[in-house]
């Protein structure tokens, strides 16, 4: 039986970020688009899709165990609604006991008043935007917190009883230096945090930082600088005491974040709010993409999907391998065609994946693996 | 429909009002409109049906406005004299790869209109076709186009062309075939200076084989020139090179579409269908007599056509080859010149290799197979055929460099063409660079007019292949003009270059070169496939090799990082497409050896452009 959880999106930004091509949207943007919605009219809608899809699903029983609230910024909208949102999902589905509600948070955005009633509201686990600690990095990443704000973020999410508290860093921007990784992850040893996600840049096609880039104004972000990158976050990481438990997540003993591993592990999840994505019995779809678009089909009564796939028994193969091969528990060989078990060997030999598990019947990947992982992904589809 | 009112009968036209003539004229000078113009004027083709040149069958024809296939059509037409003749047009190809074809058409002519551009002047295949015509003893009238042009220069074009023939520059016509001005005064001066054919007509039957063309619905097309004697229909006939016989199913002129008659007789020319389906059964040169009354000896002057340029044609979908040789099976029908053989390449899978008489002739090959046949296609580079003489003196002709022979080679022969080159003489000195750094050998200098030079070079053809001709146009800002001809074979100082990836020699790079030259093509080659090769999971050398002997090298260094960071909202399916886009573009490289190459990166490095280099793809 595979586990619901539940992704709550939250599309709205203060500014939008040079690099970002999420689905997110300044009230600027909004107003232009010709939309009533903003944060104060957004959680009801919210709230009526959470009904909505219940009421389709009327027959699952599972409890959720549990909730992401990602953006966009989520504390864009007031602490109390995020609240309200997540005592609206209890009520039509059931929180588990152990339940993991995390949400993200711009360290800007975000009061010690807020994290106390977040806290209270049953919110467990708090990320934090953090990037880097170089102010010139966030300026090509255009994003507006000052550096510091983290550290007193993650204080006070400590003194309001978060169990567990996450920055993301993002790493391979043009003009980051090794030094700055280093000080980045220095300050992140100094912090009281169970778990760092760390993604490389990607210039997405249609971001400012793409046209950027392509007229040459930054330099495009390389893969060699960012296997190096990986390498030193990995290390030092690792003296923390964090250890990968996805290619780009670390954590603590027990810092794992669980909504997160329950993607990689293909559990099922309901998506909530404009774009958001989600995978209930071998279908996978999403909303609407538009917060205009989507709020007039959940205002008419109509689940706001854009559109969905029903995987093909292939296509489920492949997504299996695709995602749990990225964990760090890895994935049993068993589950593997001949032709793959093949590829997989080679890998091995290539130093892909580690050879006393391989041994042991399951695929996981060594360090270097997990900087080729999707080339052998691909391998693995045999 | 003709304006003559009683057109002479084929087969029993006196061979005294016979004119046989061609227009020798280069790209763009205007035969095909005059050609028109001449149809007009002798009312053969209706005006309503009329359209631009008529004669050029082919579509690609037309496009490039250039005749590859030679035609002939039968004009009746009343001269100033009031006297009905037969004017015979023959067509010729207007490109260097066809000399041998524009000399057999030259054979069956008396007489030459050389047309000039009067703007242009003439140019080097149009000097060199008028040399051949002159070696046939025919009469020429020259002739000046264009002249309602602005940019007509008739007095100074005039005099070059009097400087060239040996003629007044008064006596040059002049003639817009555009307008039709002095197109009527020019077929009476055919009539007045070309001499009429003169044969036996009572001698067995010899005719000259000057095209042959492969229709759909009616097999091969012959067309001849009687010389001596007359073909019937319905009766059997001898190819004197093969021996072959034929029925002769239908013979009759093209005026302009054909017309069938009973038999063609002495003087005339006309198309002779026996049912055969391949033109190599009926080949131009060849002479044709009739079985039952054989003529002893032929009318000479026949030869095999000699591919000159090989070049390995491969589908780009490999699943095509099956399709491609059907195209090939099908073009040689109507190409007596065209030969292939499969071959098998590492690289590139199955495809054939294919000898040409020159690159025209490849690169209409290969856009007719694209065009006619829906075929995506890589070529290889151009080259030309090696005579490889051992130690042992065994002999080896390569025309493919992957099998230039290993071990103690005594002696490599290269062919050579002697070139002319027309130019204003101001690129004379860039001229001598590109061909000095060609290894061209000046034969000789003359001055056309004050400021029109002849150059005259011997150049192995190998150079002329690889982008000569592109250079010499950029280096003359387009001025001048290029023609050769085969002349034999030169010892030369030539080596294989191969291109080794991760050590794995890959057959379609290597190439054979001066030596001098090797190690330039061996660092450019090794640096263009380092821009063309993405990143593989190992260090991959690419070697430019002489034997065991490594010249150049580059590393593209191995790929430290592939994977995509997070799913953006959980966005699974976009992720499981992304990679499964990935899997289908790895299906369509090619593996050498370990090293997995995009079909690109082979396009990208064949192609003869320097600056074509793609950045390769992430």
């Amino acid at each position: 039986m595979r586990t619901l959880s539940a992704y709550i999106h939250i599309p709205f930004c203060a500014s939008r970020c040079g690099y970002c091509d999420f689905n997110t949207y300044t009230a600027e943007e909004l107003k232009r688009d010709g939309t009533s919605i903003t944060a104060v009219t957004y959680p009801d809608r919210v709230i009526a899709e959470i009904d909505l899809t219940r009421s389709q699903m009327a027959s699952d029983t599972r409890e959720i165990s549990t909730v992401f609230f990602g953006g966009g910024t989520p504390t864009m909208i007031a602490a109390t609604e995020l609240v309200r949102i997540l005592q609206a999902l209890d009520l039509a589905y059931g929180l588990a006991p152990d339940v993991e509600v995390t949400t993200e948070a711009n360290p800007d955005s975000v009061t010690a008043e807020d994290l106390k009633v977040l806290r209270k509201g049953g919110f467990t686990r708090i990320s934090f935007g953090h990037q880097s600690s170089a102010a010139h990095v966030l300026k090509v990443l255009e994003r507006t917190h000052t550096p510091g704000r983290t550290w007193d973020a993650v204080r006070e999410a400590r003194a309001a009883g978060f169990e567990h508290v996450s920055v993301d860093l993002i790493y391979g921007t043009p003009g980051e230096t090794e030094e700055d990784l280093i000080a980045t992850l220095r300050d992140v040893a100094a912090a009281d945090v169970d778990h760092v996600s760390a993604y490389s840049l990607i210039v997405e096609p249609g971001t400012r930082l793409a046209g950027q880039v392509a007229r040459g104004g930054v330099p495009a972000p390389s893969d060699d600088v960012a296997a190096d990158r990986y390498a030193i976050i990995d290390e030092k990481l690792s003296e923390l005491g964090m250890t990968w438990y996805e290619v780009s997540n670390w954590a603590k003993p027990d810092g794992e974040c669980r909504h997160n591993v329950a993607y990689w592990r293909n559990q099922d999840w309901l998506g909530i709010g404009p774009g958001a994505h989600a995978h209930i019995n071998g279908v996978r779809s999403w909303n609407q993409k538009h917060p205009a678009t989507w709020a007039n089909q959940v205002d008419s009564g109509l689940a706001p999907i854009a559109d969905s796939e029903k995987l093909t028994l292939e296509e489920i193969a492949h997504e299996n391998i695709m995602l749990r091969l990225r964990l760090r528990e890895g994935l049993p060989i068993s589950e593997l065609s001949d032709d793959a078990v093949a590829q997989a060997k080679l890998a091995v030999a290539e130093g892909l994946l580690e050879p006393e598990k391989f041994n042991q019947g399951i695929a996981i990947l060594t360090f270097q693996g997990r900087l080729l992982a999707d080339g052998l992904v691909a391998r693995l589809w045999a | 429909m003709s304006k003559a009112p009683n057109p002479p009968v084929p087969g029993a036209t006196d061979p005294k009002i016979i004119r046989n003539f061609c227009i020798i004229a280069h790209i763009d000078h205007g035969k095909s409109t005059l050609a028109d113009r001449m149809l007009q004027i002798t009312g053969i083709v209706d005006p309503r049906n009329m359209r631009a040149q008529y004669l050029d069958r082919m579509d690609i024809e037309r496009e490039r406005g250039i005749t590859i296939k030679s035609q002939a059509v039968r004009l009746p037409f009343v001269a100033d004299d009031d006297k009905t003749y037969v004017l015979n047009l023959i067509d010729t190809p207007g490109h260097v790869d066809f000399t041998y074809e524009v000399s057999r058409s030259l054979a069956a002519c008396e007489g030459a209109i050389l047309l000039v551009d009067a703007a242009q002047g003439i140019e080097a295949q149009t000097l060199a076709n008028l040399y051949l015509a002159l070696e046939n003893n025919l009469t020429i009238i020259p002739v000046l186009n264009k002249i309602d042009l602005p940019a007509a220069q008739p007095e100074k074009y005039a005099a070059e062309l009097a400087h060239i023939i040996g003629c007044k520059p008064e006596d040059v016509f002049k003639v817009s075939a555009k307008t039709g001005a002095g197109v009527e005064e020019l077929l009476n001066e055919v009539v007045k200076q070309i001499p009429h054919p003169i044969g036996n007509a009572d001698a067995p039957a010899r005719a000259l084989i000057f095209d042959s063309v492969y229709d759909t619905y009616r097999g091969v097309v012959t067309y001849v020139r009687v010389i001596d004697g007359r073909i019937p229909t319905r009766d059997r006939i001898k190819m004197m090179s093969t021996n072959e016989t034929h029925e002769t199913l239908e013979v009759g002129v093209i005026s302009p579409d054909p017309v069938p008659s009973k038999a063609i007789g002495v003087g005339e020319v006309g198309y002779l269908i026996t049912g055969v389906k391949d033109v190599r059964q009926s080949r131009v040169g060849d002479t044709v007599t009739l079985l039952a009354n054989p003529a002893k000896e032929s009318l000479g002057g026949y030869r095999d056509p000699i591919p000159m340029v090989f070049s390995g044609l491969y589908p780009l979908d490999g699943s095509d080859f099956p399709e491609l040789r059907e195209a090939l099976d099908k073009l040689k029908l109507n190409d007596a010149a065209l030969v292939y053989e499969p071959e098998s390449s590492v690289a590139l899978g199955f495809g054939f290799r294919c000898g040409f008489l020159g690159l025209l002739h490849l690169e209409i090959v290969r856009e007719r197979l694209e065009r006619e046949f829906n075929l995506d296609l890589i070529s290889t580079a151009p080259n030309v055929v090696y005579r490889v003489v051992m130690d042992d003196g065994k002999e080896h002709i390569v025309t493919n460099p992957s099998e230039f022979p290993g071990g103690k080679i005594s002696e490599v022969y290269e062919p050579v063409v002697r070139s002319t080159i027309l130019t204003p003489n101001e690129f004379v000195g860039s001229i001598m660079e590109l061909c000095q750094t060609r290894r061209g050998n000046l034969l000789g200098m003359d001055y056309l007019s004050e400021d029109r030079v002849e150059m005259r070079y011997t150049l192995p053809l190998a150079e002329i292949v690889f982008d000569f001709f592109d250079q010499l146009k950029s280096k003359t800002r387009g001025y001048a003009s290029l023609d050769y001809e085969p002349t034999g074979e030169q010892s030369a100082d030539l080596v294989k270059v191969d291109i080794l990836l991760h050590g794995d020699p890959v057959d379609a790079f290597s190439a054979i070169v001066h030596r001098d030259k090797a190690y330039n093509y061996g660092i450019a080659m090794a640096a263009k496939l380092k821009e063309l090769i993405p990143r593989q999971q190992f260090e991959v050398p690419i070697q430019a090799a002489i034997g065991a002997r490594i010249i150049a090298r580059e590393t593209i260094r191995a790929i430290r990082k592939d994977v995509l960071a997070k799913c953006y909202g959980g966005d699974i399916s976009r992720k499981r497409k992304l990679l499964e886009k990935q899997k289908e573009g790895k299906k369509r490289m090619k593996m050498v050896g370990r090293v997995e190459v995009p079909q690109e990166a082979f396009i990208a490095a064949l192609s003869t452009d320097d600056t074509g280099a793609k950045p390769k793809a992430k």
